[in-house]
């Protein structure tokens, strides 16, 4: 199985856009390494400016930046992009319906050791309440780099979500549409809807039922914004309840997004396997997928609930 | 290219912000809300902006080798609206719009007015907007210059700042600030509330070029925006000092006037006084 980081494939995925768009310009704050902009720094260094710790000042500046035509793509970790300077993103990037593209890395509590200050966890519900945002929380390595150039093929604010690990990449995926969710199993008894990390750990939840005879719809619901109404009205209509998974509080992420969805169109039973009203902690990742209840196996406990 | 300025041309402009001033009151009561006094103080600046010191055209907003100007204190729109306005860049008629329902006016600057580089309102972000831009007439090696108006109060957010900070790192000499420094804050003077002071010092020990000027004197205002643009490798601040409720004897320093639009009957006392 091939393992990638998702901050790689965006690093060599900003080349490739810099390259075929001398418009597209790179916004760091002190963290390049990381979020791997620097790979994109080492080929354009005049499209890449480093704002030193100051993500309110890096973002209020990339509108500036657009409003002049270019497209930019700013990047720190997910918790200081959204919510050090949510008035920035608020106010002044999304108000003015900008070019600017918030790739954040570092999302969840796969983060590990680095432990609560550095683990978002609201950054979804943070992203998806502000008008004209959109949001992308892609499953893998591959699917990184499509979701990146769907962020630069769509016009105005965009959030993509990436995490610090390396992550498995899921074989046999279709291509990535914006907006449309990607029904990975099919299955009649109940559906599992997922974004981020938790996609494989719906599969292999879905897997483990399925020898117990239940089959499982894994749905990646890679937009979270704008969400695919169909998607979840079909799984409401046609299996017996949703169970949604993300590494992110349940509170107004993709949870909120389906169950709102359910609520008004088709009423279903939609249980959420989040994070329930807590900071992270350090640990390694795996430990704390344990920890906060996001593990395959919550999901299948979770899935039987349902059934 | 440097424009020299000759004594009846400094009247024209001088005569042009009696006018914007006029416009401001007007709007104001029409409007019933709004904040007049920081608007006045920054008059005299912003008409030297648009009627002398910028290149622009009001036909073609988003004209790419434009001056970029930015209110960084948004609340003090209906002078730039004035000005706007006055330049051509919409009929006169929308003035009278100011703060209603589908205007293209709003209480605090949004690009559905034409000639509005980017929002702005919340307070202490407008220099990061303005080096934003900088930064990307660096890219395109235009010699477009940029202009972002602050108040004295909000030199207090943090942002500011950091974006001080980096203008000077990023030697953006394309970028000039202006502060109107006025010396009141909603809740009263800015030395009692959070003192400024040393303001000049603060922006000299960032890495800035500094300017002290009377922002009601028009000669040392466009000579200040001209000294600006002889600076090389470093931002240049003009210091204003100004009068809050300029031009209208009844608003000078009078802290109610930050953000109280002036009755009917106020209205036609200052347009008397500005005749």
């Amino acid at each position: 199985m091939e393992f990638l980081y998702q901050r790689d494939v965006y690093g060599k995925t900003l080349v490739e856009l810099g390259k075929k768009d001398p418009n597209v310009v790179v916004f760091d704050a002190d963290l390049s390494s990381s979020t791997r902009t620097c790979i994109f720094r080492k080929e354009f260094k005049n499209r890449f400016f480093n704002f030193g710790v100051a993500e309110q000042n890096m973002i209020a500046a990339s509108a500036g930046m657009a409003s002049c035509g270019k497209i930019v793509f700013v990047s720190t970790f997910a918790i200081f992009a959204t919510g050090r300077a949510w008035d920035q993103v608020r106010n002044t990037v999304a108000y003015n319906n900008f070019n600017i593209k918030i790739v954040a890395t570092h999302a969840g509590v796969s983060v590990g050791p680095d432990g609560a200050s550095h683990q978002a966890l609201e950054d979804i519900t943070l992203m998806r309440l502000i008008p004209y945002m959109k949001v992308i929380a892609p499953c893998d390595g591959p699917q990184t780099h499509d979701a990146v150039v769907a962020a630069y093929e769509t016009p105005g604010p965009v959030y993509v979500r990436l995490g610090r690990p390396k992550v498995p990449t899921i074989e046999g995926r279709g291509a990535f549409r914006f907006g449309e969710a990607e029904v990975l199993t099919q299955g009649k008894d109940l559906t599992i809807i997922a974004c981020g990390i938790m996609v494989k750990q719906a599969l292999d939840a879905a897997s483990a039922l399925k020898k117990e005879g239940v089959t499982c719809r894994v749905i990646n619901m890679h937009t979270i914004k704008p969400i695919d109404t169909k998607a979840i009205i079909k799984a409401a209509n046609e299996t017996k309840g949703i169970v949604v998974c993300e590494e992110h509080t349940i509170v107004g992420g993709l949870a909120s997004a389906v169950d709102e969805v359910a609520a008004e169109n088709k009423p279903t039973t939609v249980l959420r396997v989040g994070v329930r009203n807590r900071y992270g902690q350090s640990g390694e990742p795996e430990e704390l997928l344990n920890e906060y209840k996001l593990s395959v196996n919550d999901i299948i406990l979770t899935c039987k609930k349902v059934l | 290219m440097k424009k020299s300025i000759s004594d009846s041309e400094v009247k024209v402009l001088e005569e042009k912000a009696k006018h914007i001033r006029r416009l401001i009151i007007q709007m104001l009561a029409k409007a019933g809300s709004g904040h007049p006094g920081g608007s006045l103080s920054l008059t005299d600046i912003i008409t030297a902006l648009y009627f002398k010191q910028m290149r622009h055209n009001p036909k073609d907003p988003q004209w790419p080798e434009r001056d970029r100007f930015h209110l960084s204190k948004g609340h003090c729109c209906p002078a730039l609206y004035a000005v706007l306005a006055e330049s051509g860049y919409f009929p006169m008629e929308h003035l009278w719009t100011l703060r209603k329902l589908g205007s293209i006016l709003q209480g605090h600057p949004d690009r559905r007015t034409p000639g509005v580089e980017v929002a702005s309102g919340s307070l202490g972000q407008g220099l990061s907007v303005a080096l934003g831009m900088s930064l990307a007439v660096r890219i395109d090696n235009r010699a477009s210059r940029v202009y972002c108006a602050m108040g004295d109060g909000e030199t207090q957010e943090g942002n500011v700042w950091e974006a001080a900070m980096a203008s000077s790192h990023y030697k953006s000499d394309n970028l000039c600030a202006i502060i109107d420094y006025n010396g009141f804050q909603i809740d009263g003077c800015t030395k009692e509330i959070m003192n400024l002071e040393p303001m000049v010092d603060k922006w000299r020990s960032f890495g800035w070029h500094t300017i002290e000027i009377d922002g009601h004197n028009m000669k040392e205002i466009l000579a200040a925006f001209s000294e600006a643009e002889t600076i090389k490798g470093k931002p240049a601040i003009i210091i204003a000092h100004t009068v809050k409720g300029k031009g209208v004897s009844f608003m000078e320093n009078v802290l109610e006037f930050h953000g109280r639009a002036p009755t009917q009957e106020e209205a036609e006392k200052a347009l008397k006084e500005l005749e």
